[in-house]
């Protein structure tokens, strides 16, 4: 089976598990911009991490066979401090040259704040100056539902928005349909505890279509999961989804989205 | 599709190791000291939920652990999240 993996942070993650991932079928990977665990102390940090994951990790991935592309941006819980954020995002129109950056992301909110929400709309100002899609991380836990309102109100203002270049992600089943019903695509994150599992991300494309979503291991340096999306696949298959249903979910919807990348091949 | 004996074929263990784990949960929490925590309480608070004839009980249990409030906050009071509503100084959550 092949597959794409929309969402992974490989700069947390072992040589080993981007072997894994090969030998599960995944032909491309995705690599949004995201707190590292813990709070970097200058812009130069970032740009360090942007040289990473637009240098390093597209030649990590490559050995074997994965191509890797990235999304670019100050996380929102780094945005706090909106002068240091405005510090980093300086940095990002130099790195939006390189040939592997896909758009903006992962943005959106952490605590709900006022500060993340004014670096979330200057984000979003960037994506529609460089025409680039956008990749939106929604609050953990309590958090998300006020935060994934929050974010979609804001995005309302933005009238020039292309609704179909925008992902908003870690949906869950009191999100899914909010972001659908207003034209956005959605990215179920299949965690071991936190978010979905892989039943209820199933029972979620069984209830709201499949046309708008996709499925992402998030896998990071917290517990979680590279190999979610095969694994989720396999559910699917035992929940006798069919094999180009399978196919859609995990490939063809993520190569749908992110064909509006410039950047973006197969 | 499956039938509901297929899905309960594929899900009832999974489910019911589940079940058993939340209670073993509870009586883990009644049986050491201390203050109670809102966490636990907003659990047990949930469990009706799961009783109710209606076909989104995995939303209505979301909805019921998330923060309903409206308005931005002014920082960060820290950076991560707990997975129920932290009770307001003075009152409920």
């Amino acid at each position: 089976m092949r597959y794409i993996e929309p969402h992974a942070h490989m700069v947390s993650r072992t040589t080993d598990d981007y072997q894994k991932l090969a030998i599960a079928g995944c032909e491309v990977l995705c690599e949004p911009a995201f707190w590292a665990g813990f709070d970097r102390a200058s812009a130069q940090g970032f740009h360090d991490y942007f040289r990473q994951l637009t240098e390093y990790e597209p030649k990590r991935a490559e050995k074997f066979g994965i191509k890797h592309f990235c999304w670019l941006c100050i996380n929102p819980k780094e945005a706090d401090d909106p002068v240091f954020a405005r510090e980093v995002m300086s940095l990002i129109p130099d790195f939006l040259e390189k040939k592997t950056v896909l758009g903006i992301g992962e943005i959106g909110l952490n605590k709900n704040t006022r500060n993340e929400l004014t670096i979330f709309e200057e984000h979003v100002q960037i994506a529609l100056m460089h025409d680039l899609p956008i990749l939106i991380h929604t609050p953990h836990l309590e958090d998300k539902k006020k935060g994934t309102k929050l974010i979609l109100d804001a995005l309302g203002n933005f009238s020039a928005l292309n609704r179909e270049k925008v992902i908003i992600d870690h949906v869950e089943e009191h999100t899914a349909a909010m972001v659908l019903e207003q034209g956005y695509w959605a990215g179920m994150t299949l965690y071991p505890e936190s978010k979905c599992t892989p039943n209820r991300a199933i029972d979620m494309l069984e209830t709201l279509g499949s046309d708008r979503l996709w499925l992402n291991s998030a896998c990071d340096w917290g517990i979680s999961d590279p190999l979610a999306v095969p694994k989720c696949a396999i559910e699917m298959k035992k929940r006798e989804h069919s094999a180009a249903f399978i196919e859609k979910v995990v490939y063809e919807n993520p190569a749908r989205f992110l064909a509006q990348a410039k950047n973006f091949s197969l | 599709m499956p039938d509901k004996k297929k899905i309960a074929d594929l899900h009832f263990m999974d489910a019911r190791c589940k079940l058993i784990d939340l209670a073993a949960f509870f009586d883990r929490m009644d049986r050491h000291e201390g203050a109670a925590d809102y966490r636990d309480q907003a659990l047990r608070a949930a469990l009706p939920i799961l009783l109710e004839n209606r076909g989104d009980r995995a939303k209505a249990v979301l909805d019921f652990l998330s923060d309903e409030s409206t308005e931005l906050l002014e920082s960060a009071p820290f950076q991560g999240a707990f997975g129920a509503p932290m009770p307001k100084k003075g009152g409920a959550a």
